[in-house]
């Protein structure tokens, strides 16, 4: 008990004094979780939108899809990008293996599947006649897209959180691709791990405290965003 | 149609990443991945020596921390450029199937028995690590192993084996598949033997309800050795920075380092330097 006490104010020192390396660590986290988060944002979303207003043979099959990927573990997305990343591996020409860019591929790639399916279902919730009144008023399929997009903003504001969520605590994948290296892809989770497996117990919380701020703050801002903008 | 799209989606998910990861990463040939285990690592000997090696020669390392076991694979498939491991029996049929080149003798420390003050086992004092592991058996005492092919996990099975003794599927006997720190700590929790390298174990220690029960047995000894994977057979190995970092592992300043690491803050060395000795030597 004594030590979560022990932790807390090693977090709380750490944050004022502004420790260099913690705070490399913090940002690089923000950083490469962001990137993934917008990655998956762009991807998500369209292809969220296109399944969601789309109708084809297999359909529910491929929502079953997106459904699970929601809950794609992972350590499995860090195992499959390493392999893909080796120097033997089909893109082992890129380099990339063990670099902040990997992380953020292995991150999107987690992030994405949550991202679509939570806008599957923002979209699919939308009114149908709604969608027949603005081609009835002529706007181009774009222009739909668009409107759509607009009045689906707030669950998907949703998506952004949960898939930013996912990503800032998920340490299987980034210690995988990112290999946890000082000052270069060591991020808050992965850090944690480490200070773990080597007894600072006091320090591991102290992360663990900084992380949860961090979430706590990033969430705090897009919450109020989206409860700002509440449909009367 | 779809398939199109899913593809431009992919690649440009690639390209974002690619561009993210390029910006900061050093150019190509000036980084070094360095496969090792988690006891350099965790011991934060690694922490002190890296610094030093980028500084004087501008290499940038990429440290992984894994294993000795998936350290070597890592080397055989040619992923990683320079290996600094510890399991004897494994490297020199690395070196006998020419994965690598140029194995060099870096430091050594030594394995301990540690386990709960209680000693079921009655090990204590015991003279060898075999006798011991013995009398962990003939008690059916609990016993935590890796589990995990690290080199600490190949000593242990080496002692097992050694002493006539398939633990394996018994019930006394446990493996984590976790590095060393989180063993001690599973170890201490359920208060049960373990084969530990001495400075994890001097690291973790004042967390422990763990004591050493059994050292000083030639047997015991853990030798760290620096290899370079073998450029012939892997094109794209970095074979200038691995040759960099062997050298600077074994030269002067470097043992020097090595010898004086954790002294302040153990009153003991973690690790006693070795570079140019022979294997035979050791612990005499």
């Amino acid at each position: 008990m004594e030590l979560i006490v022990e932790g807390i104010r090693k977090a709380f020192w750490l944050l004022v004094t502004g420790d260099p390396e913690v705070m490399g660590i913090t940002l690089l986290s923000l950083r490469v979780s962001g990137l993934a988060t917008l990655v998956s944002l762009v991807i998500g979303v369209a292809a969220g939108t296109l399944v969601a207003l789309t109708r084809f043979p297999g359909r529910g099959f491929v929502v079953s899809l997106i459904n699970t990927g929601m809950g794609l573990p992972p350590v499995v997305v860090g195992l499959f990008v390493t392999i893909l990343l080796w120097r033997s591996g089909p893109l082992g020409f890129l380099g990339m293996l063990y670099t902040p860019g990997a992380m953020i591929l292995a991150q999107a790639v987690i992030a994405t599947p949550i991202v679509m399916g939570i806008t599957l279902a923002a979209m699919q919730q939308l009114p149908k006649k709604l969608r027949l009144q603005i081609l009835a008023l002529g706007a181009t399929r774009l222009q739909l897209v668009w409107i759509l997009t607009k009045e689906a903003r707030l669950p998907l504001l949703a998506a952004v959180m949960a898939g930013f969520g996912g990503v800032i605590s998920e340490v299987g994948a980034s210690i995988m691709v990112g290999g946890n290296i000082k000052g270069y892809s060591r991020v808050l989770t992965t850090a944690t791990v480490m200070e773990t497996s080597r007894g600072n117990f006091d320090t591991a919380i102290a992360l663990g405290i900084i992380l949860l701020a961090l979430a706590f703050a990033v969430n705090l801002v897009l919450t109020h965003i989206q409860q700002k903008e509440r449909p009367r | 149609m779809k398939r199109l799209l899913c593809g431009l989606v992919i690649v440009c998910a690639l390209l974002f990443a690619a561009a993210a990861g390029a910006q900061q990463a050093p150019a190509g040939q000036r980084n070094i991945i360095l496969a090792t285990t988690t006891s350099t690592q965790d011991s934060g000997l690694l922490d002190v020596l890296i610094p030093l090696f980028e500084k004087k020669t501008g290499y940038f390392v990429k440290t992984i921390a894994v294993g000795s076991g998936q350290a070597m694979v890592m080397g055989q498939k040619g992923e990683a450029d320079v290996l600094l491991v510890h399991s004897p029996d494994a490297e020199e049929k690395f070196m006998a199937a020419g994965y690598g080149v140029n194995r060099r003798l870096v430091m050594h420390n030594d394995f301990i028995i540690v386990g709960p003050p209680v000693d079921r086992g009655g090990i204590k004092g015991t003279k060898s690590a075999g006798a011991a592991f013995k009398r962990i058996a003939g008690a059916k005492a609990l016993f935590m192993s890796r589990g995990d092919n690290s080199g600490t996990d190949a000593k242990e099975k080496a002692i097992w084996k050694a002493a006539g003794i398939a633990p394996e599927g018994q019930k006394w006997y446990q493996q984590t598949g976790l590095g060393m720190g989180q063993t001690l700590n599973v170890a201490s929790e359920k208060q049960t033997y373990t084969l530990a390298d001495r400075g994890t174990y001097l690291a973790l220690a004042k967390r422990l309800d763990l004591v050493i029960l059994v050292e000083g047995d030639r047997d015991l000894l853990n030798i760290y050795h620096v290899i370079e994977v073998n450029p012939a057979r892997w094109p794209k190995v970095n074979a200038g920075g691995a040759r960099a970092f062997a050298d600077f592992m074994v030269s002067p300043e470097t043992q020097a380092i090595v010898r004086a690491f954790g002294v302040d803050k153990f009153g003991s060395p973690l690790f006693f330097p070795d570079a140019g000795k022979r294997v035979e030597d050791l612990g005499k």
